[in-house]
């Protein structure tokens, strides 16, 4: 009877796809309920009967598909930067003392601005470009990166470079072998966390100027006189689906990659 | 041909900490000679891994000197392995058994990494564990794992410190046995730290006894027990039951060093 | 000398660095880069005039309301449906949506919906729920099998059981979860702020941007640093406080505060 043992998850496993669509559809109901009845003013909270098709009008509409584009774009390329100045950066600050002693004070200083605060800013001075938007998505998207690949190396484990020194390992390897493998999940942790961030900032300053071709801009116009309410529910849940599935995206990765770290769970 | 493996002389090392300095080893001075298996024997706390540490080159001693095979130890060693109580912490989690006993192979080929690391791992008997992670196997099977590393490195010098101070009586059997094997079967020079004065007896060539901290060398027996041994028969004759009493005599009475000055 | 030199270290290069700023920008007399010592003295003149009541007190309590509000709701529901597998397999797919949601995205729902002046607290509100929400949930799950049983020996009550075992076991990942909640509380703050108020920090950051008034727009940023170091710390002191029970690492390991 051992096999039953290693049973239930997979049992769950295929219990849990119609589980959530059940959880999905009652959402759908009581939606759609509340906007018929006109518990909420229905002007404005479209049912779902409409939103569903107006759903599947945007993703056949060039325009939003577009802006759709411009908007992931712009975040993955933010993503991308931070990751290429935080990982390094964090390496640096979190295995010399030194450096970071010096350099902790205005990284502090930095890191509580909000860069959504830069938003007016930065466009008085580099105007309504990708740059702008990428260049505060990148900004904001440091930090976790930065502190998750620092911290990781606090907790890296002196007996794992006490072992590898003993084997002859020199200090750059011991960096590359084996700080950077053990910090690893907690910077892909990093990166989940940043590329939420990443998105907000890009959407933000989308919302903010007009002139920022994107998906916040082609809601915010949308939503001008609340004349396409559809449209605006319609976006944002299209928005909800891609940050989901860059989530599980990233999830998935980290499950593969980092199988070694399951036991000694993550940190989120 | 007997030629010294390990030769420490006078060696010495202060800790500074913030409460002031601590001695942990002085004035140690023996030898280790090639293809010999010396065991020191200390209670918890007297300075054994401090020495093995010097030894390895990972922290400078403060005093005295510590020569490989002739040659000075300044920084680590080349041709030195170390197996470390702690198997848990040692074996690098985010690679595989085979990757773990390949890491230190970072020289030679593709091909001489893979052959020299099932070799290793076929001689502790996990032949068939190289594509698990450390955390699926039990916690002697680490320890072979870790075992093995060192093995496949080919040291000269093998260094162990408690090595089987974490796993099970029953297990600590099968790993003692073990190491009497391999290191007849591939001819290599051990030193093992232990606090276990029958294991030190079981194993050993020879048998050093430390003092309390600050360590000293108060004696060095020499272990008559022939090459074969096993754990029923040998442990049970008169010649090893007469040498863990005389150790744990010494042990007991083991002046602390003040007094010896 | 020892204290010295790690003072030293610690604020050289940021000494430096202001220096050079304020060299730098005096001597390169740009207009949307004033010197540190004229940002100083527009903070110095708006942050504790008028606008203080107008501005900066109803945008952060909107903010540290619309936090708390999601704090004990997000806390709650967690607590409560964490322990659940059922609840969780209909429910856990739906809350990972809602967090997926870039957030800035409820601005123009809730603008429209529920209008420019009330909008603020419930776009925070409804943003900043889901990390700790998720959070609770996952921090209850993990609760491990033997404190499970030994409730279980000891017959402890439901209420007993959430707040005596499971909330406790929980709240490091609480702790992280609100962390995440809060610096997105700060950025709904700005940028509902930004697009639509009367009133508030973001609202000033636009009538400067208007204005050219970059001296005092500047000021309006370092503020907004200000606050967020602020209620970080704030946070931490109270997360060292309720984990003090803790092996030491594993709140130092999570003591990331999260910017943005
Ligand atoms: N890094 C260190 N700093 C200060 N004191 C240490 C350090 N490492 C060990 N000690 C002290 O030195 C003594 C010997 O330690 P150790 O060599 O680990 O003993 P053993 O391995 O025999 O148990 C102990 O009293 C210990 O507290
Ligand atoms: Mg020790």
């Amino acid at each position: 009877m051992g096999f039953l043992l290693g049973k239930p998850s997979t049992v769950s496993g295929t219990r849990r796809v119609p589980a959530s669509l059940v959880g999905l559809a009652g959402l759908f109901l009581i939606w759609e309920v509340a906007s018929q009845t006109g518990l909420v003013p229905e002007l404005y909270l479209r049912p779902p009967s409409e939103v569903l098709p107006a759903m599947v009008g945007l993703l056949g509409d060039e325009k939003f598909l577009r802006a759709l584009l411009a908007t992931v774009l712009a975040t993955v390329i933010a993503l991308l930067i931070a990751i290429l100045i935080a990982v390094p950066g964090g390496l640096v600050l979190g295995s010399i003392p030194l450096v970071r002693r010096a350099c902790m004070t205005v990284v502090e200083f930095l890191r509580p601005i909000p860069s959504v605060a830069l938003i007016p800013l930065a466009l008085l001075i580099t105007g309504t470009g990708p740059d702008t938007k990428i260049a505060l998505a990148v900004y904001g998207a440091l930090w976790p990166i930065l502190f998750n690949t620092m911290y990781a190396l606090d907790e890296l484990d002196p007996l794992h470079v006490e072992t590898a020194r003993a084997f002859g390992t020199g200090r750059v390897a011991v960096l590359t072998r084996i700080a950077l493998p053990s910090a690893a999940p907690f910077v892909l942790t990093g990166v989940r966390l940043s590329f939420t961030i990443a998105l907000a900032v890009v959407v933000s300053t989308e919302l903010f100027a007009g002139g920022t071709k994107g998906l916040g801009q082609f809601i915010m116009e949308a939503n001008s006189g609340g004349a396409h309410m559809d449209q605006v529910l319609a976006g944002t849940v299209i928005a909800g689906l891609v940050g989901y599935a860059a989530n599980a995206g990233l999830e998935r990765l980290n499950a593969k990659l980092f199988a070694w770290n399951a036991p000694r769970g993550e940190a989120s | 041909m007997v030629r010294t493996m390990l030769d420490v002389a006078d060696l010495g090392h202060t800790y500074q900490a913030k409460d002031g300095a601590h001695d942990a080893i002085d004035g140690l001075t023996f030898t280790v000679e090639a293809g010999e298996l010396v065991c020191v024997v200390g209670p918890s706390g007297c300075g054994k891994s401090t020495l093995l540490r010097s030894i390895s080159g990972l922290i400078r001693p403060t005093r005295g000197t510590v020569s490989l095979h002739g040659t000075p130890v300044d920084g680590v060693p080349a041709d030195l392995a170390v197996v470390f109580q702690d198997y848990s912490r040692s074996l690098f989690p985010w690679l595989t058994v085979q990757r773990n006993v390949e890491f230190p192979l970072r020289e030679l080929s593709k091909a001489e990494r893979t052959a020299r690391a099932g070799e290793a791992l076929a001689a502790v008997g996990l032949e068939n564990a190289g594509r698990k992670y450390p955390w699926q196997l039990s916690g002697g099977m680490q320890q072979r794992v870790a075992i093995a590393r060192a093995l496949a490195y080919r040291p000269a010098l093998l260094l162990m410190d408690e090595p089987f101070a974490s796993v099970d009586a029953q297990t600590r059997f099968e790993l003692e046995d073990l190491l009497l094997r391999v290191r007849r079967e591939q001819d290599t020079t051990v030193l093992l730290v232990t606090h276990d004065i029958d294991e030190s007896v079981y194993l050993g060539d020879r048998v050093l006894v430390l003092s309390k901290s600050p360590a000293r060398v108060v004696a060095a027996l020499d272990v008559g027990l022939g090459e074969k041994r096993d754990q029923i028969t040998t442990r049970s004759s008169d010649e090893f039951v007469e040498l863990r009493a005389k150790v744990a005599g010494l042990l007991q009475s083991a002046p602390t060093a003040e007094t010896v000055h | 000398m020892k204290r010295f030199g790690t003072f030293a270290q610690r604020w050289v290069v940021f000494a430096v660095a202001v220096t050079v700023w304020e060299l730098v920008t005096r001597s390169a007399a740009d207009v949307f880069f004033p010197p540190p010592s004229r940002i100083a003295r527009a903070a110095a003149d708006v942050w504790f005039s008028s606008a203080f009541g107008e501005h900066i007190v109803p945008g952060v309590s909107r903010m540290l309301g619309g936090f708390a509000l999601a704090a004990i709701i997000g806390v709650a529901l967690g607590l409560l449906l964490g322990r659940s597998r059922t609840a969780m397999a209909y429910l856990g797919p739906l809350f990972n949506f809602m967090r997926s949601i870039p957030p800035p995205l409820l601005v123009p729902f809730f603008l429209a919906t529920v209008g420019v002046t009330s909008m603020q607290l419930p776009t925070i509100i409804f943003g900043a729920i889901w990390p700790v929400l998720l959070n609770t949930v996952d921090g209850a799950r993990g609760v491990d099998a033997t404190k499970v049983e030994t409730a279980r020996a000891f017959r402890l009550s439901k209420v007993q059981w959430i707040l005596g075992v499971v909330l406790p076991s929980a709240a490091p990942k609480i702790f992280a979860g609100l962390r995440l909640s809060l610096s997105i509380s700060l950025i709904l703050m700005v940028i509902g702020e930004l697009i639509g108020s009367a009133n508030g920090i973001g609202n000033q950051l636009v009538r400067t941007q208007r204005d050219y008034d970059l001296p005092e727009m500047w000021s309006w940023i370092v503020l907004l640093g200000v606050l967020g170091y602020l209620f970080n710390t704030l946070l931490l002191i109270v997360e060292r406080r309720a984990l003090a029970w803790q092996p030491k690492h594993s709140f130092e390991t999570q003591a990331q505060a999260i910017g943005g």
